[in-house]
């Protein structure tokens, strides 16, 4: 037994070890629609786009960048906002839903305002009308249109981060 | 040697099981995503969650970017509820392409439903962000701008606000308390009756509490001053002249009716915010505005 405890610590330093020598950590995606670029900017093509809550690897990190493997998917780079270092969340038909989770973790990722309770507000308060929030949500822009408005006015790319 | 390097891997395993402890405490914040899940649980496993996280911290940092989201969208609904959108796709694509320059130069650039901006069809001098990056400015307030880089700096003061996420801290914390210790549990099909009328309450009530301050009594001063803050610092890192938010403010000085119920009663006087925002920029030469970016801000706010 003794023994068996021994190894394992051996094995949990080693990883330890690993992620601060190679820098490889896992976050979780904290956005609706996270966007893997080709490059470290908000002007690099988008190659995949993965959901919130999904996990991903962090390969390195470069400035507010993070270059992110996932399953699947190519390598490219997520800004620091849209991830979180906060566990992964319980997705769908997850089978290790009331197995792997710690009550504590569970709990908290069950809290709160979502879908369903935006269904009852708007079935309480029927004057409110979300139809010109969800239209302004539809309102989109290409990197190309996004590039082209900087350029134009002479604006810089500039991508922010915690301060 | 071998001994030297076992001891450095029991030392960093011992320092990662005692950090994993601290986690836990904060571990799984997202939320939401739950509404979808499975479904599972058992009533006896409900009632000990709820016994484990009542302990956990209710303040506005326990809401989560999905949660954020969702408040976000009830408040702007509501606020167009009283306001209707100017309708003029070309000024609102315009708008949009020069928010969202700015958002990702903010502290924040990406929040869980994106940024959105909208023109809303008044005459009065109004601005509002609701959380999560949903901004309305009045055709009154793009009535204030002269240039694109005043416009700019109108947006860049309401993406501060995102940033720092004064919306939820307009949220009373009584209500916070009453939502956060309510759990969903595992799924929405197990959100009994009860509690999804009690979350749905402290819900309503959180908008209230939000849109009332954005309507009526208006952030604290500190916060406002933080927004100008950020609005400089975003100015400055994307290349507009901060000087035109003072130049903005002055015009605002002007159109502002006395004792009206807009900008005039939500926010400090324009000269008292000038005074703190002059001495953030000091004397450094303001950047040159390119010809082709006063032609097409003129262009977009044709008819304004």
């Amino acid at each position: 037994m003794k023994k068996r405890m021994f190894k394992c610590l051996v094995a949990v330093g080693l990883l330890a070890i690993g992620e601060a020598a190679f820098g490889l950590s896992e976050m979780s995606v904290q956005v609706k629609a996270g966007q893997i670029r080709a490059t470290p900017s908000y002007l690099g093509q988008v190659l995949a786009t993965v959901d919130y809550g999904a996990r991903v690897q962090v390969l390195q990190q470069r400035g507010d960048w993070m270059e992110v493997q996932t399953p699947g998917n190519p390598n490219g780079w997520m800004h620091a906002s849209a991830l979180t270092k906060k566990k992964a969340v319980l997705r769908a038909g997850d089978e290790d839903v009331s197995t792997q989770t710690s009550g504590e973790e569970l709990a908290l990722a069950g809290k709160g305002f979502n879908k369903e309770v935006e269904a009852e507000f708007k079935q309480q308060n029927p004057n409110v009308d979300f139809k010109w929030v969800d239209w302004m949500e539809k309102t989109r822009y290409t990197i190309e249109e996004l590039s082209a408005f900087l350029r134009e006015g002479g604006v810089k790319s500039v991508t922010g981060g915690a301060p | 040697m071998n001994r030297v390097l076992l001891t450095l891997v029991l030392a960093t395993a011992v320092t990662v099981l005692v950090a994993g402890c601290e986690t836990l405490k904060v571990a799984g914040e997202l939320g939401g995503l739950v509404g979808v899940a499975t479904g599972t649980m058992t009533t006896n496993e409900a009632a000990s969650l709820t016994r484990t996280t009542a302990a956990v911290a209710k303040t506005f940092e326990d809401i989560t970017p999905e949660q954020e989201y969702y408040i976000g969208r009830a408040v702007s609904a509501t606020i167009l509820n009283k306001y209707k959108p100017y309708s003029n796709d070309a000024a609102h694509r315009y708008l949009n392409l020069l928010g969202q320059s700015l958002a990702l130069a903010s502290t924040k650039p990406e929040t869980f439903g994106g940024y959105h901006f909208m023109i809303l069809d008044s005459g009065e001098i109004n601005a509002f962000a609701a959380p999560g990056g949903f901004i309305m400015v009045t055709r009154g307030m793009l009535r204030c701008c002269r240039s694109e880089d005043a416009l700019a700096a109108v947006l860049a003061h309401e993406i501060g606000h995102v940033q720092n996420q004064h919306g939820l801290k307009a949220i009373k914390q009584g209500r916070l308390t009453s939502a956060l210790t309510i759990l969903a549990v595992e799924s929405a099909k197990t959100f009994g009756g009860e509690d999804l009328a009690e979350l749905t309450t402290a819900f309503e009530g959180s908008i209230t509490d939000i849109t009332s301050t954005l309507m009526t009594s208006g952030y604290a001063r500190g916060q406002e001053r933080d927004a100008d803050k950020g609005a400089v610092q975003i100015l400055k890192q994307v290349g507009y002249a901060p000087q035109a938010l003072v130049d903005m403010l002055e015009q605002m000085k002007n159109n502002l009716k006395p004792g009206g119920l807009d900008f005039a009663k939500t926010h400090p006087a324009p000269q008292d915010r000038i005074k703190y925002i002059r001495e953030w920029i000091g004397s450094a030469p303001s950047p040159v505005e390119p010809a082709a970016r006063q032609a097409r801000f003129d262009q977009a706010m044709k008819g304004l």
